[in-house]
């Protein structure tokens, strides 16, 4: 494992700037999550990295080397598609033996047993070790799949969206799977993903990714208690943080908007509000408030009823400010 | 608008029973969802609500009278598919138009309702431009106003949701259900995501293997679930089941398990065998003092509370506990649970024993 650090990195395609001057170090260990919505730049910036795309600007260094010109072979990365691409002809241990088997690594075949042996204790599926890849569920073959990443000792696993395609329980599962992998292996892994309990749950570090710049990188309790703007306080956390005009309630205020996490309110004293419905979610109740024509969402307890026009008055608890562009105001 | 009520309610297909002696009353204005895994039943049960399908047997009353024989066109029911559905020759105007103009409505009145219906929707600007160029949302905003224009005593749809990412999904479901709050239209829903049928229903069925498991509302199903499968379909994470055989009689309020003792809500029937211990995430908490112990095995962070999940003996768990605490995984702690919430089932059939808790909920 090593360290990944790029330096300025730049990449468009055409007139779009899918990356741009992007500096961020993976530590040796690290688990980087990296988060943002369709066309942030997620997914360019893995391709850089693993040498699928050509930088137009800056640099990037593999443990300490400079890999700008290198072929994705020569990278030593080990990458994971969202869509779990096996071959359907081979057995689950020959498609994860088949990259150790490259000739570039050419793995003596007992090292080779080992590994694949080893890896399918971790991924927990050594009892489908002989069937064919087609016979498997799809949260077997996602993991399969992984698997075959792991056989490898690179320098950095890639990972694009690799639990998309599941269904909850078993994205749950893998979540968790994932965690002890890293934990166990002390991998170095960056990850890309849209879902931010997956950002939020697994990483170490989230880098907050917003038109191709990189916004905000830190731990995720860094990013929940201490976003730089309203984009984002509203990537983490649901429901969404209220961003509402400070002058709705009493008092100073540090800028002109206010961001309220719907735990941050407390009911009974402030301003009046009206109960629009209450969401019985079972473990918490998501109250959804009408403060002078603005939405604002809140929890409540589980077992508390409120009739729909009832009022509440509410106020703000720990809020963060911010400016008129959306910057936060300390 | 339109009380439903199914009574009995069976359909095969050759030797395949897709659905079996199902009963249910969705309200008159209430947004009713029906929840399950795929194959179930629930999108067969909304196609015999529709009159897409004929029942085997059984019946459907519609305002009171039996319609289960009846053809689609002779039920007055609107049923939105995947809201994408579009006429993509048309404008959106023409689409929205398109069942009254087949009723045979005449052309001010089409005009009328139409304009009636884009204001409900707040889609009057894009009236005129072709469907083919539109965003996800207006395109099903369309969809909808397709459905809502001839004003039919029931919607019937079919995860209408399903095809759109997260964040888009999020909000046209509160959209969705902001619409029905303003229309009052009786709806079923079919959904096999928890958290829809949670966050936007009055109503839940929940069915399984062409059976309704359960049958109320949502908070009544989380608290007080019937089976073993609807604890687990629902919440996330889902229900706790830890595994010990054990005994209860009639007027017990504590049970033995695994070396220790637990409290539990008054039993109202005596039960000895294999059963499971029911608790949620969230009832569970870490003490240092608790006799009943332990491994951290991961602990996951969601901003204002944690999941941490726990070896134990019986298998592994799953507690909800706040971002405060401090947790490191392979370390042992105490757990106590919240007694008052806890539910046994029978593990051999699944079924919930009968308690102080869920006393009048349980059919059967």
């Amino acid at each position: 494992m090593a360290e990944v650090i790029l330096r300025n990195v730049s990449k468009s395609f055409g007139k779009t700037a899918a990356v741009e001057d992007m500096t961020m170090t993976v530590d040796n260990g690290a688990f980087v999550v990296l988060l943002g919505p369709t066309g942030a730049g997620k997914t360019t910036t893995l391709r850089l990295i693993s040498g699928l795309e050509k930088l137009d600007g800056g640099s990037i260094l593999i443990g300490g080397r400079d890999v700008g010109q290198e072929t994705p072979a020569q990278r030593d990365v080990a990458m994971v598609f969202q869509q779990y691409s096996l071959y359907p002809h081979m057995t689950v241990r020959d498609n994860l033996a088949f990259p150790l088997r490259s000739p570039i690594l050419k793995t003596p075949e007992e090292q080779v047993a080992r590994r694949v042996d080893e890896i399918a204790q971790t991924l927990q599926i050594p009892h489908k070790l002989d069937n064919k890849a087609t016979e498997l569920s799809g949260g077997e073959m996602q993991r399969v799949s992984i698997g075959r990443a792991l056989v490898r000792d690179p320098a950095i696993y890639l990972m694009d969206e690799p639990l998309s395609s599941l269904d909850a329980k078993l994205r749950a599962d893998l979540r968790v799977e994932l965690k002890r992998i890293h934990s166990d292996l002390g991998a170095t892994l960056l990850y890309v993903t849209h879902d931010q309990i997956e950002a939020m749950t697994m990483a170490t570090h989230v880098g907050v990714l917003e038109a191709g710049k990189l916004v905000q990188f830190g731990s995720p309790r860094d990013i929940y208690e201490d976003p730089t703007s309203i984009y984002v306080a509203s990537r983490l956390g649901l429901p969404r943080i209220n961003i509402l005009p400070s002058s709705l309630f009493a008092g100073a205020h540090k800028g002109p908007q206010i961001g309220l996490r719907p735990e941050h309110i407390r009911q009974g004293v402030g301003v009046e509000a009206r109960v629009i419905r209450a969401e019985h979610l079972g473990d918490q109740t998501r109250l959804h408030l009408d403060l002078n024509g603005h939405a604002v969402t809140t929890l409540s307890d589980p077992h508390q009823d409120y009739e729909p026009n009832a009022t509440l008055k509410i106020s703000p608890e720990n809020p963060l400010y911010f400016d008129a562009s959306g910057a936060r105001v300390v | 608008m339109a009380q439903i009520v199914i009574k009995n309610l069976r359909k095969e297909f050759g030797d395949f029973t897709a659905v079996r002696e199902s009963s249910f009353t969705v309200e008159d204005g209430e947004f009713f969802m029906l929840l399950g895994p795929s194959g179930c039943g629930k999108t067969t049960t909304l196609r015999m609500i529709a009159g897409l399908e004929l029942p085997t047997s059984g019946e459907i009353y519609l305002d009171g009278e039996e319609i289960s024989q009846r053809r689609a066109s002779e039920r007055d029911i609107a049923f939105v598919f995947q809201m994408f559905a579009l006429y993509p020759h048309m404008n959106v105007r023409k689409n929205i138009s398109y069942p009254l103009v087949s009723q045979g409505m005449a052309r001010h009145a089409v005009r009328a309702k139409v304009a009636e219906v884009a204001a409900i929707l707040g889609i009057e600007d894009i009236l005129e431009r072709p469907v083919g160029g539109l965003s996800g949302g207006d395109r099903q905003r369309v969809a909808l106003g397709r459905a809502i224009v001839r004003e039919p005593k029931a919607f019937m749809m079919d995860e209408p949701l399903g095809a759109l990412d997260a964040e888009f999904r999020e909000r046209m479901a509160e959209e969705l259900r902001a619409l029905h709050d303003r229309m009052g239209a009786t709806t079923v829903y079919v959904t096999h995501d928890q958290l829809e049928a949670m966050q936007m229903g009055d109503k839940i069925v929940v069915m399984n293997n062409a059976v309704v498991e359960q049958f109320g509302t949502p908070q009544e199903i989380y608290d007080k679930p019937a089976t073993m499968f609807v604890a687990d379909f629902i919440g996330s994470p889902s229900m706790n089941f830890i595994h010990f055989h054990g005994r209860v009689s009639a007027g017990s309020t504590s049970l033995h398990m695994h070396h220790a003792e637990f409290a539990v809500p008054a039993q109202r029937e005596p039960f000895e065998g294999d059963m499971a211990f029911g608790v949620r995430p969230e009832h569970i908490r870490l003490s240092d003092a608790a006799p009943f112990r332990g491994e951290v095995v991961a602990t996951e962070y969601l901003g204002t509370t944690q999941i941490v999940t726990l070896d134990i003996p019986g298998g592994e768990i799953k507690a909800r506990v706040p971002a405060t605490t401090v947790v490191r995984a392979g370390e042992t702690v105490g757990l106590e649970f919240n007694g008052a919430t806890v539910t046994l089932f029978d593990r051999q059939t699944g079924r919930a024993l009968k308690s102080e808790l869920n006393e009048g909920v349980l059919h059967g």
